[in-house]
């Protein structure tokens, strides 16, 4: 099937599987594998996006749903410079080896678009899609908090 | 000129790693995209146990976009078997491990099959149309009844793998006559690692040369695995790490599908790429813990240990996996812990089972040592009714008495367990928590506090290679660096350590900042390629800093040594006549007249007026084998509230004060200590690797093992005691797994510790509420509520 669908700023016009999921759609043929997958039961979000400026779990939506759409993934983030929470996760040490850290960017800003100031409890809640196995949460938390501080976070 | 680098241990630089990983530049292991490059899928065993009667490939090879498919018995002659680097004992049972399996399946996930095609869902078609005949064989699920006379055999030779034993001083004296003897069984639950980047190999053969890029901890073993392994020659191999997205042991290993990928590689003469679904990782990837462990404590009637005795059944699963044997015997020299005693016993038996592999998982022997020590001690603290944290102090090592050599042998050469106590202590208000839960108890109230206590230690720094050595591992212990001074005076640190999320690339640049007196910016880590660092022993059991981060120490010795003869030559002056000062040599009694690194390392590079027979090069390795482990150590104290009419837990406060020696980078520590408490508390409450009675894996998605998320957890307090470690220059002890190894009796100490005025005297692990309601209310049916 013909897809039409914006990735990052760019337009790509695509001739897709049916089945094909979003997230192999982006890595595989739009070359975007800044968005990785971390397991197959839409748990763990790390293929977190934003479509049309609302979080998915790309791996919980088929390419073909993606057409006519504009998806931002962790590598459009930036206009730039970094994104308030691409700072604040640098700053506060929120990552380590990385691998949850697009989908937790992603959905923390979705999270603050939602709620710009949240407490610890509802970061904590809203983040509990997105799934890290090094950090313990609590930089996590302590720079989406620091983040929801600053200017130019739900741009 | 000076620079302002004087002090970069100790900083809380932010990671350089980060400016990738936080804009999607990372280079996982399945972003790797080359010419030509096809998918690889692999079938795998529905059964837990069975023989295979055939595998038709047919179908599956006619399909569209399948370029071949292969059975074990296709790849029998070539596949030879995954290695086992730790033969514990001599008579050690060690089967045959086919990457493959080719006439019997000994777990359910273990591979029968391997289609190649053009992209990732034909290969996951076409597996679809693999058709399998086994013949099923009964499962061996229980450690126990394995050992019985007449269980269904894992393997010809039997269930027993080995027996390992060891101890020192008289046991029996010491449990004769004592005033006080207690006996427990703890369980160790079966856990899956659940690193966050599954598994992906990639390789690509060159005429008879072969890449290998592998989501791995381990790239300078895996290449010499496999050229041992597959006859390849290891001087025509070469193993990338990438970036790696986590590991916690689960990646150190030789896999079966990486030595399948580099025989596919090879067949096909094209790259493979082989990516793992979660669901098939959980399967496949090596399993963690699962011992029953027996433990009997003796003391006089004040409490002052006597003797230890611990017998262990540590279950291997189907096969032994690169150090599956070594793992619970790593726990053999922790049990005794911080404490003193007369006489230890252990005893480890390896049991043989249908179910995946187990291996390393973060603390690897010492989480397990750490909670039955922990929980025997909280438990011999309410016998006596003592306060758990009187009881320890009365028998804990006491810091005038390092160094000290404790009962199982190792020598401590620091600590300060009274100091982190103290600071443990007073963040946690731990008086004003007793006086709360005796007010809870007396007033009956429906939810519960409990007040959980792990004054914990390690060994780390793995390892002196002769001790190694005396415990029959294939390998040694030493880690390598090499410093590349460049022309304009920037460097480049090649280190053997390959990071997985560790922040080695930050803290290895503060160290060499220091040593050499150069900027942090201006320096390079390189690492996870056996090309670019060809010597290593890579990344586990909190051996990195301690080991590899005194091999770049020595190696900057060198550079400075170099740099000074160089430097005598410049300046007209004999090298004795120079002293060192902030990255510059500079002559003694006249600081103006001086050279910095950056200038004599282009003087080597022009190598136009170089003394007489020095060579034009500043660049130097090391490789450090260290002469001890170190020995962190830390108070964790841990509260919690139990609704007793729910049985659902909840941890109030939780409060960590670590001594991991010198701190190179408070901030990577404070992470590295945040996440280990969360994984220890993951065990304690939610994880567990459940089988079903055929021996299937209930637990397969992530949807089924409950990883915790952030709602799960709460914020942690932590501080630190620095006592330095003795044994290595930067006076460092390692931190990876601290805080897993703590955590878990912590917080299991706290649950039972808020139930036992309704006499419940364990909780299996993991503490859900259905268990820790059931033991309240089988407790309550004995009568023993008060």
């Amino acid at each position: 099937m013909k897809i039409s669908v914006n990735v990052d700023g760019v337009r790509y016009d695509d001739d897709v599987e049916p089945r094909l999921l979003l997230v192999h759609y982006l890595r595989d043929q739009a070359g975007r594998v800044g968005t990785p997958i971390g397991c197959d039961t839409t748990n763990c979000g790390a293929c977190t996006v934003l479509m049309n400026g609302v979080s998915v779990k790309s791996c919980a939506v088929l390419a073909v749903q993606a057409d006519g759409a504009e998806i931002t993934t962790i590598q459009g983030l930036a206009n730039g410079e970094l994104h308030p929470l691409q700072r604040a996760f640098h700053e506060e040490h929120a990552l380590q080896c990385g691998y949850c850290t697009p989908g937790m960017i992603i959905a923390a800003a979705d999270l603050l678009r939602d709620n710009p100031h949240p407490t610890e409890e509802e970061v904590r809640d809203g983040l509990e899609g997105n799934l890290c196995r090094c950090t313990g949460y609590q930089n996590i938390v302590r720079a989406v908090l620091k983040a929801a501080g600053s200017a130019g976070v739900t741009a | 000129m000076t620079t302002e680098t004087a002090h970069e241990v100790g900083r809380a630089r932010r990671r350089k790693e980060d400016a990738r990983l936080i804009t999607g530049q990372t280079n996982w292991t399945d972003n790797i995209t080359l010419p030509g490059l096809v998918y690889i899928a692999f079938a795998r065993s529905p059964h837990a146990h069975a023989r295979i009667t055939s595998v038709d490939l047919s179908e599956a090879k006619a399909a569209p976009g399948v370029l071949a498919a292969f059975s074990g018995a296709d790849l029998a002659a070539e596949q030879g078997g995954l290695p086992c680097a730790w033969p514990v004992t001599p008579d050690i049972v060690m089967p045959n491990h086919p990457p493959m399996a080719v006439d019997t399946v000994r777990y359910a996930g273990e591979i029968v099959a391997a289609v190649v095609a053009r992209d990732r869902y034909a290969a996951a078609d076409a597996i679809s149309l693999i058709d399998a005949s086994y013949e099923p064989l009964e499962p061996v699920l229980d450690m126990e009844a394995a050992l019985a006379e007449g269980s269904v055999k894992v393997h010809e030779a039997g269930n027993k793998s080995f027996t390992w034993p060891f101890g020192n001083g008289d046991i029996e004296a010491a449990f004769r006559d004592a005033p006080v003897v207690l006996e427990r069984t703890y369980r160790q639950q079966r856990l899956i690692p659940c690193a966050m980047e599954p598994r992906a190999v990639v390789c690509a053969p060159v005429g008879d040369e072969y890449t290998m890029w592998s989501a791995t901890q381990i790239p300078h073993v895996l290449r010499v695995m496999l050229a041992l392994v597959t006859g390849i020659p290891e001087h025509n191999l070469r193993v990338i790490a990438p970036d790696v997205g986590g590991g916690f042991g689960s990646k150190l290993q030789v896999t079966a599908e990486e030595v399948l990928a580099l025989l596919l590689a090879r067949r096909l003469g094209r790259p493979v790429k082989w990516t793992e679904s979660r669901s098939e990782g959980n399967m496949a990837v090596h399993h963690g813990r699962d011992q029953i462990q027996r433990i009997r404590i003796a003391a006089e009637a004040d409490g002052r240990l006597r003797g230890l005795d611990v017998d262990l059944l540590a279950d291997m699963g189907a096969y032994l996996m690169l150090v599956t044997p070594g793992v619970p015997l790593l726990g053999a020299f922790m049990y005794n812990a911080i404490y003193k005693m007369d006489a230890y016993r252990f005893s480890c038996t390896g049991v043989f089972t249908t179910k995946t592999p187990t291996d390393a998982y973060r603390g690897a022997g010492r989480p397990e040592a750490t909670y039955a020590i922990e929980h025997i001690m909280d438990d011999l603290a309410a016998h006596l009714g003592m306060d758990p944290l009187e009881l320890r102090e009365k028998n804990w090592i006491r810091h005038e008495e390092f160094p000290f050599t404790t009962i199982s042998g190792l020598t401590y050469d620091s600590g300060n367990y009274e100091a982190a106590t103290a600071a443990a202590r007073s963040l946690f208000h731990y008086d004003d928590l007793r006086t709360e839960q005796a007010e809870r108890n007396a007033a009956g109230a429906t939810v519960r506090l409990g007040i959980g206590v792990s004054t914990f230690t390690e060994m780390c720094g793995l390892a002196p290679s002769r001790i190694l050595g005396s415990l029959a591992y294939a390998a040694g212990g030493w880690e390598h660096a090499s410093i590349r001074m460049l022309p304009t005076g920037k460097v480049e640190v090649v280190t053997g350590s390959s990071a997985h999320g560790q922040g080695h690339e930050t803290a290895w640049s503060q160290i060499v900042a220091d040593e050499l007196g150069v900027p942090f910016e201006d320096i390079r880590v390189l690492h996870g390629d056996t090309q670019v660092s060809p010597k290593g022993m890579d990344t586990y059991g909190s051996r990195s800093l301690v080991v590899g981060g005194t091999a770049l120490v020595v190696a900057c010795g060198k550079v400075r040594e170099k740099a000074r003869i160089i430097a005598a030559g410049m300046l007209e002056v004999a090298p004795e006549d120079l002293e060192w000062d902030a990255g510059r040599w500079a002559v003694r009694g006249d600081p103006d007249q001086g050279k910095t690194i950056g200038e004599i390392a282009f003087a080597a590079f022009a190598a136009h007026a170089l003394p007489e027979g020095v060579e034009p090069s500043l660049d130097s390795d090391a490789t450090y084998d260290p002469d001890n482990f170190s020995f962190p150590h830390g108070t964790h104290l841990c509260a919690v509230e139990v609704d007793t009419e729910t049985g659902k837990v909840k941890i109030r406060s939780y409060v960590a004060v670590d001594d991991v020696g010198v701190v190179v980078n408070p901030l990577i520590v404070e992470g590295q200590v945040h996440g280990g408490i969360a994984q220890g508390i993951a065990q304690a409450l939610y994880e567990e690797a459940a089988y079903d009675s055929s021996g299937n894996l209930e637990t397969a998605t992530l949807a089924d093992y409950l990883l915790p998320s952030a709602a799960d957890l709460p914020s942690f307090t932590t501080a630190r005691t620095t006592t330095p470690s003795t044994g290595n220059p930067l006076g460092v002890k390692g931190v990876g797994e601290a805080g897993t190894i703590a955590s878990t009796p912590a917080v299991v100490n706290a649950i039972i510790d808020a139930l036992r005025p309704f006499g419940v005297a364990d909780v299996p692990m993991p503490c859900t509420p259905e268990r820790v309601w059931r033991a309240i209310a089988e407790a309550s049916a004995e009568g023993v509520a008060r």
